[in-house]
């Protein structure tokens, strides 16, 4: 086991060392690299692989944090499902699936934009895509701010001001205190998205990112489908309780 | 492909909201979960280039579900037992 | 001439505050989680001297309450917490891994500033009046009731848990990523192990309570009724919600000690750690299992008999991994040539009463005694075993252990002796009897208690008199040795790994020349011993 020479037995270790020659015994310094690599990793893949799983970690922290709220609805949901079901037929369905649509074409443009740099587009065309995925997200947030003025108007808003006209006031309550947490909660993350994205395009304007370098345009496309991914779960957990009690 | 994929969601995205309008008593909600399950397994597999990524990546994305899965077990756990043994609230 | 190393390479505040070496973060950390130990004991204390007399004559109930309360929230969040993972992980995981630096140095010096920036609302909320609803926040009394500075608390803690999802993050992705060639995972140090055990516990735990303590603050300025009841809300959703991340937080606390106690065991046993993988798998196992035990915090909370029953099986199998890194220390001390310096003395510390402790954890884990015990002095003499004689002791030996790396310099040995000696004795006087206290019936929380409880009380505040010099020691004798201390070889300690084939303090880059590893970095078997380039 204590060999003691480099060379005598195979290199064994970490699999992204992909290179066949000993790595050991240069000086950093020595290498022509790419100016957009940090002195601390080796090469560019390196660096690449550490920035996706990164992201991929952070996005296992916005599960987690997304996620509590999932257990508050479940919990509320178990003991008061036909309020739940009563309150969630005051949402606009049509509302909800066109948003649910909206993010889904944006999530595509996110994609087909994260290929376009991967791909080596011209930077108009990364900016494109960029923009297209944007001006989607800014709809989504348009209609969310539609329903939440019609909330506001019908005083179902949480709080003192909360007049419930049906059956089960108290678990609707309960029901659109999520709704509003959920979903506002979501639509933050959506503002943030629209920040990352605005200084990808302007990063990408500059023609920063190529086959060689696209990480943060993949890292940034990580988030955005991440939070699609979030309302595709919120869509019928709030929207769609028991429609089936009503006439469509 | 992220056409097909894209055409794939929207489909789901149609079929869940018809599939709300129909009676099929508990079964609602494993439909409408199953639907959700598959379009973000579509968007994490495709759109977020896990089918090509390491399996490192894969193990990361499952794990944050996963731990998920184990708030909502044993949370509910405790919620759906109230009352079970005789005699008690709890 | 000083040769270039880490702390002379650049001179001025700027170079501090902007820096991206993860040495210089590790001691821009040391220098305020030590502040926010200070501030802790200084509430402790308070807590002690009130507690010399039955009758609550020192300050009013209210006062009484935002004192335990501000000490809970300043040891747990701002001190034990961040404590070993911020200071000795981040020093020393580059290193051990043969690394130029973590994967994202700046999100590294960001998670400090995050750290910075909760503490200062913290610290805000505690000089505005305070908190007093015990660093738990219970509902509804923290959301509806508590007249006092909850939300600045909870955003407080709020923001200082992105800096652990930051560091946790760091950690995992550098481990992953950055290892040397021929650094395989079963070579890698077993405080490598345990700290990428606790970064899977800051990823998948933290988000949690950053959420809980949102609908906190949510609850209390909107009026949602999510754990209200007179609202509608269920206050146990947010004992599962609250515990869910203040379990396995315990073990993001005594973790990177048992990963530290691990490293000390092996320097100075001059042996290898027995069972090198059962100690790797059981942090992992640790940090797994601990997931899956938060509902023993309430067992008299409400919970369902089923689940109570559920959650004490599964706190009893969680203390199996942690008897096997007690019984591989044990194996590995055994016939070792032992030398006693000051961290050895610090490891022996931990064993034993991290042993008392854990086995009082299974005291509260069994349900019927629980309910016998539950918020009484008996579960905080345990915890505090297991934190203070556990954690913070590993976190003291491992100081111990890598001040001449990290600052260069020897300290005193003698004064290091004193101090874990009074330090050990100051502990067991002011906790065992809490024990006692706890099992004959004293509830936790109440300035007043009945009489005959007055000896153990004052035997109690005794001793933390005596840990509070002790712990006052190091503070001297290390800033002595900064300045005037014996300048340090490379291995003071004859020790192996990474970590001590480099200069003492070690230069920027950690490394001039990648290192090849080709056995792991422990070798502690008397023969051969090359290989480490």
């Amino acid at each position: 086991m204590s060999d003691g020479h480099a060379h005598a037995e195979p290199l064994r270790g970490p699999s992204y060392r992909t290179t066949g020659h000993v790595e050991g015994g240069h000086l950093a310094s020595e290498h022509a690299h790419h100016p957009m690599l940090q002195h601390h990793f080796d090469d560019m893949g390196q660096q690449a692989e550490a920035s996706t799983l990164g992201m991929w970690v952070f996005l296992v922290t916005e599960i987690m944090f997304f996620g509590g709220l999932f257990m508050a609805y479940l919990v509320y949901r178990h003991a008061a499902p036909s309020a739940f079901q009563e309150a969630s037929h005051h949402l606009n369905v049509f509302y909800g699936t066109l948003n649910t649509a909206i993010l889904i074409v944006s999530s595509l443009t996110m994609a087909l934009g994260v290929r376009s740099a991967q791909t080596s587009a011209p930077p108009k065309t990364q900016v494109m895509w960029i923009v297209i995925t944007m001006m989607f997200g800014a709809a989504f947030l348009g209609i969310k701010a539609i329903e939440y003025t019609e909330k506001f108007r019908d005083h179902i808003v949480p709080g003192p001001g909360f007049r419930w006209e049906g059956l089960y006031p108290r678990g609707a309550e309960q029901f659109y205190s999520l709704y509003f947490c959920m979903t506002g909660l979501h639509a933050i993350h959506m503002v943030i998205g629209l920040g990352i994205m605005t200084w990808l395009a302007l990063t990408a304007l500059k023609g920063r990112y190529n086959a060689a370098y696209y990480t943060p345009v993949e890292v940034a496309g990580l988030y955005w489908h991440f939070v699609d991914i979030v309302w595709i779960f919120l869509f019928p957990l709030l929207y769609l309780i028991g429609r089936h009690y009503h006439a469509a | 492909m992220y056409c097909m994929v894209f055409l794939a969601l929207l489909l789901g995205t149609g079929l869940t909201v018809a599939a709300a309008f129909v009676d099929m008593g508990p079964m609602n909600n494993v439909v409408m979960l199953t639907i959700a399950g598959v379009k973000a397994s579509l968007v994490v597999l495709f759109f977020m280039h896990v089918r090509w990524s390491t399996r490192l990546t894969w193990v990361v994305a499952m794990a944050g579900f996963f731990w998920l899965l184990i708030l909502f077990g044993l949370g509910m756990a405790d919620y759906m037992t109230r009352g079970w043994v005789a005699g008690t609230l709890r | 001439m000083e040769t270039l190393n880490y702390l002379n390479n650049g001179h001025g505040l700027a170079s501090w505050l902007l820096t991206k070496d993860h040495k210089r973060i590790a001691l821009l950390y040391l220098v305020s989680i030590t502040a926010f130990f200070f501030l802790g004991g200084m509430f402790a204390f308070m807590i002690r001297l009130e507690l010399l007399t039955p009758a609550g004559d020192l300050m009013a109930s209210d006062t009484y309450n935002k004192m335990f309360t501000m000490h809970g929230v300043v040891m747990v969040f701002f001190f034990l917490i961040p404590s070993i993972p911020a200071v000795l992980g981040n020093f020393l995981i580059p290193i051990m891994i043969g690394a130029k630096d973590l994967a994202f140095p700046r999100i590294n010096l960001l998670s400090w500033y995050i750290y910075v920036l909760g503490g200062l609302f913290t610290l805000v909320a505690a000089l505005s009046g305070g908190v007093d609803t015990g660093w738990t926040f219970y509902t509804p009394y923290s959301t509806a009731a508590a007249n006092s500075h909850v939300i600045t608390a909870a955003l407080g803690i709020f923001i200082t848990g992105f800096s652990s999802i930051l560091t946790g993050l760091n950690f995992i992705v550098s481990v992953h990523r950055m290892r040397a060639p021929g650094l395989t995972w079963f070579r890698l140090p077993l405080f490598v192990w345990s700290m990428y055990a606790t970064s899977l516990i800051f990823i998948l735990g933290t988000p949690v309570i950053a959420i809980t303590v949102l609908l906190v603050a949510a609850e209390r300025t909107l009026h949602m009724g999510i754990f209200d009841p007179a609202l509608g809300g269920d206050p146990v959703l947010f004992q599962h919600l609250f515990w869910f991340y203040s379990h396995p937080a315990v073990y993001i606390m005594i973790l990177p000690a048992m990963g530290v106690i691990s490293e000390i065991v092996q320097a100075f046993s001059r042996k290898n750690i027995f069972g090198y993988s059962f100690v790797a798998f059981s942090s992992l196992a640790i940090a797994i299992i601990g997931f899956l035990v938060w509902g023993h915090h309430l067992f008299v909370s409400g919970q369902s008999v089923y689940a109570g029953l559920m959650f004490s099986i599964l706190s009893f199998l969680v203390a199996i991994p942690s008897a096997v890194k007690v019984f591989n220390w044990t194996a590995t001390i055994y016939k070792g040539s032992v030398l006693l310096d000051s961290a050895m003395l610090y490891a022996f510390g931990f064993i034993g009463l991290f042993t008392i402790g854990g086995l009082t954890g299974l005291f509260l884990a069994a349900v019927g005694l629980d309910v016998h015990v539950h918020d009484t002095y008996f579960v905080i003499a345990h915890f505090h075993y297991i934190m203070v004689g556990g954690a913070i002791m590993g976190y003291m030996g491992g100081l111990h252990y890598w001040w001449p790396k990290i600052s260069g310099r020897m300290y005193s040995e003698g004064w290091a002796k004193l101090a874990a000696g009074l330090i050990f004795i100051g502990f067991n006087l002011t906790f065992f009897p809490q024990f006692i206290l706890g099992y004959l019936g004293m509830p936790r929380r109440y300035h007043v208690y009945p009489p005959e409880f007055q000896v153990l009380n004052i035997a109690s505040t005794l001793g933390a008199t005596v840990l509070a010099v002790g712990y006052l020691l190091p503070m001297v004798y290390f800033t002595y040795s900064m300045f005037y201390g014996e300048k340090a070889s490379a291995n003071p300690w004859g020790a192996r790994g990474l970590e001590w084939e480099i200069p003492s303090p070690p230069p920027t880059e950690n490394f001039l020349v990648t290192p090849i590893v080709t056995h792991g970095t422990h070798q502690y078997a008397p023969s051969r011993e090359v290989g480490i380039v």
